[in-house]
């Protein structure tokens, strides 16, 4: 036993699938530690925002202010509201509007936004523009506002009593701030999704309950798959020939359908992880009965099986110690690749509306799910599902990988 | 010919019990299930209405429709003679269209998707893992790794990653529906064209999914077979490198035969939710319409149609196989 773990750990696709899955395991075990907020609570009002660092404008104001004399602050200041492609814009709406091209030098920043202000207007819609694109001028011209002004911004408040604005400081434009002293800071790493959750903290629950679908269905199929495969081999006969029809009957018929079928029977209500991951579980187990089953056969008649028999032991103490010591690597193996197909399962249903209830807990299908509905891959929002499909891919490849080490520990003839 | 009358025969009942099983599975299932279904239909469907006498009606005529108030044998037979005469009932969410209408608009945009797809990822596989097995070295180690991450990537994942990289960003292709939206179906170029476009995506991201896991099972599969006797032997007699390889493979194939047909069913599933990742108008997109309009007879009508064509492609793959396999055809000498 202790021989074959080592040996097991001496294959190198087993210690990188195991790397793998324990590090997810461990984040899922261990971030809920380190950050406590509600992985279902919704913070953000608003759909997707992109991620970053969100700094709480409030605070940064009333914060301690520092001067740096930077060189290049305004410049970067004018290329975040003026990239290349706004100019380029601004351009095409002057030359609509009549203004000779040697006139326009998009490069010359000043000269070119005096030239805007000079004749930019808003009601002016040429033909063949849309109105997407005429509100998109608006836009842009709104924020050239004040884009070169070298004044800073005034702060002001209400005064209680006469209701006038008091200025009550300066934000000069060499000003920063310290962002760590700044009270309220929020890091999402991976912004938020449709219903303005924090992503990360979303996922690693969702992988969380993820695995433990894909645990629970994995349990059952094989435990359903080991005691029908040990029946319909040891046993034999007419047990073998009734247990092989509803294993070939199962095998052809396809689980989706059996699926799709009885998570739509349970009813939206009903249906929690569990719950579905039992219904996984029962659709599951046809693979392992066979690969159990034939395993069985062969052992059967061996001579230490006859040998036992021949001293009289129970079919059970037979099962137990003649038999299962030397399928167990085969079921193993069956038990982590139905795991993560079971996690697969969960993420088709879902995606097909039939995951678990929405309002319960995030699993990766249905984080998928929302995705997909609010159309974040069509947006360009790739935040809301990329991570979501390299979880997925990532958990089933490093169970993949550890099965295929397994493999060739077990079976020296595959190895190369 | 006593051995494929024997191997025809055989599978063609197997072919019929399955299909009686399917009918059975998808009439008792949703029954099986705790509380009254058309209670639980009636009260989705009269969401929002007051009047408790009309509730009784809604329920009343549901309880007619489906026969809830029979006794079960005589359920079933009216479930399999409406069946037989192509009645599925009338679908809830797009009230009063059939669902034999519904079905007959999606089935062929599934069918003409997926079995292509399939069988051309399944070729490509095949011969992927095959040239990976035979040349080894390079190819094999950059076939193998690719090949894995692949197979383990779910439909869906491969779906969206093409959509974003050629239907968004490069915006090569259309990113949804089976044709542009501002089209009725026609028999004129544009309509086609537009069919056509809309078509890649999903065939591709399927085709990818399918070599994948093919070219795994077939690149173990012909090493196995290389290490056979019979190739060592034929090595010794001088026979051809090229001739034996035919053999090899001939010899590989078989068991990816069977593979196929085993596994036709998981590859469905996987593609019908990919289809609803490109709303195509396929099978897969109706289901997920009707479990989001809590349309009953749809979702059974379209269980019992996916069933029936994992069924037949079984069914037709063994039949195939039948004809490829030496051995079936040697048995009439025993």
């Amino acid at each position: 036993m202790k021989h074959t773990i080592r040996e097991i750990f001496h294959s190198p696709k087993f210690l990188v699938g195991f790397s793998i899955f324990m590090f997810i395991l461990l984040v899922v075990i261990f971030y809920p530690l380190f950050v406590t907020a509600e992985p279902l609570e919704i913070i953000g009002k608003g759909t997707f925002f992109e991620p970053g660092i969100y700094v709480n404008v409030y605070d940064g104001v009333n914060s301690k202010q520092y001067t740096l004399n930077l060189d290049d602050a305004a410049e970067k200041r004018i290329a975040s509201k003026l990239g290349d492609q706004e100019r380029l814009d601004m351009q095409e709406w002057l030359l609509s509007f009549g203004i000779p091209e040697e006139e326009i030098d998009i490069y010359d920043t000043e000269k070119l936004i005096e030239l805007w202000e000079n004749n930019y207007d808003r009601s002016i819609r040429f033909p063949g523009m849309t109105s997407a694109r005429q509100k998109y001028f608006g836009r842009l011209n709104t924020s050239l506002a004040g884009l070169l002004s070298t004044e800073g911004i005034v702060l002001a408040a209400e005064n209680q009593e006469t209701g006038e604005l008091e200025s009550t400081g300066i934000i000069e434009q060499t000003n920063y701030l310290n962002v760590g002293q700044v009270a309220n800071v929020r890091v999402l790493p991976l912004g938020t999704d449709n219903f303005g959750r924090d992503m990360l903290t979303e996922l690693v629950s969702a992988t969380g309950t993820s695995l433990k679908i894909g645990f629970i269905a994995g349990s059952i199929a094989t435990m359903i798959g080991l005691t029908l495969g040990l029946l319909a081999g040891y046993i034999g006969g007419w047990v073998d020939d009734i247990i092989m029809f509803f294993t070939n009957l199962f095998t052809v018929i396809p689980s989706i359908v059996l699926l799709i079928l009885i998570s739509y029977s349970i009813g939206q209500e009903q249906r929690g992880a569990v719950t579905v991951a039992v219904v996984i579980g029962f659709t599951s187990w046809v693979w392992t009965t066979r690969a159990v089953r034939a395993q069985v056969i062969s052992l059967r008649h061996r001579d230490h099986v006859n040998l036992s028999k021949l001293s009289g032991h129970s079919v059970g103490h037979i099962i137990v110690h003649d038999i299962l010591p030397y399928i167990a690597s085969y079921v193993v193996m069956a038990f982590i690749l139905q795991i993560s197909s079971g996690i697969l399962a969960e993420a088709g249903l879902s995606i097909l509306g039939l995951g678990p209830k929405t309002t319960d807990v995030p699993t990766l299908g249905l984080m998928m799910n929302w995705a997909m509905i609010y159309s974040a891959h069509i947006m360009g929002k790739w935040w809301a599902y990329f991570p979501v499909i390299v979880v997925i891919a990532l958990v089933s490849f490093s169970m993949n990988l550890m099965n295929t080490g397994l493999d060739q520990v077990f079976n020296p003839a595959l190895r190369e | 010919m006593k051995g494929y009358v024997k191997y025809f025969s055989g599978k063609l009942v197997w072919f019929l019990i399955t299909l009686v099983a399917a009918f059975v599975l998808n009439f008792v299932l949703p029954r099986l299930m705790p509380g009254d279904p058309v209670a639980i239909i009636t009260q989705r469907t009269v969401q929002g209405m007051a009047s408790q006498a009309g509730i009784q009606k809604v329920y009343q005529q549901y309880a007619e429709l489906f026969g809830t108030n029979k006794p079960i044998h005589e359920q079933f037979i009216i479930y399999i003679q409406n069946i037989l005469k192509g009645d599925f009932g009338l679908s809830f969410s797009q009230y009063p269209r059939p669902v034999a209408d519904i079905l007959k608009s999606s089935i062929w945009w599934t069918v003409a998707l997926q079995f292509p797809a399939i069988i051309l990822g399944w070729l490509i596989g095949n011969t992927l893992g095959a040239l990976a097995a035979y040349l080894k070295k390079g190819f094999d180690k950059v076939i193998m790794p690719v090949s894995i991450f692949i197979s383990n990537l779910p439909a869906f994942g491969m779906a969206v990653v093409l959509l974003v990289i050629f239907g968004v960003k490069l915006a090569w292709f259309p990113t949804s529906g089976g044709y542009g939206f501002d089209m009725i179906p026609n028999l004129s170029w544009g309509f086609i064209w537009s069919v056509i476009v809309h078509y890649q995506l999903p065939f591709w991201s399927i085709v990818l999914i399918a070599i994948g896991g093919q070219a795994i099972g077939m690149r173990s599969m012909a090493i196995y077979e290389l290490n056979a006797d019979y190739v060592k032997y034929s090595r010794f007699l001088g026979i051809k490198d090229r001739t034996t390889i035919k053999y090899v493979f001939r010899n590989a194939m078989l068991p990816q035969i069977t593979g196929l047909a085993l596994s036709i069913g998981t590859m469905i599933g996987g593609a019908l939710v990919a289809e609803v990742i490109f709303s195509y108008p396929g099978l897969g997109s109706t289901i997920l319409t009707a479990v989001m309009g809590q349309d009953y007879p749809l979702i059974s009508a379209v269980t019992l149609i996916i069933a029936l064509m994992v069924l037949s492609a079984t069914f037709l793959i063994e039949i195939l196989y039948g004809f490829i396999d030496p051995r079936i055809k040697a048995a009439q000498t025993d």
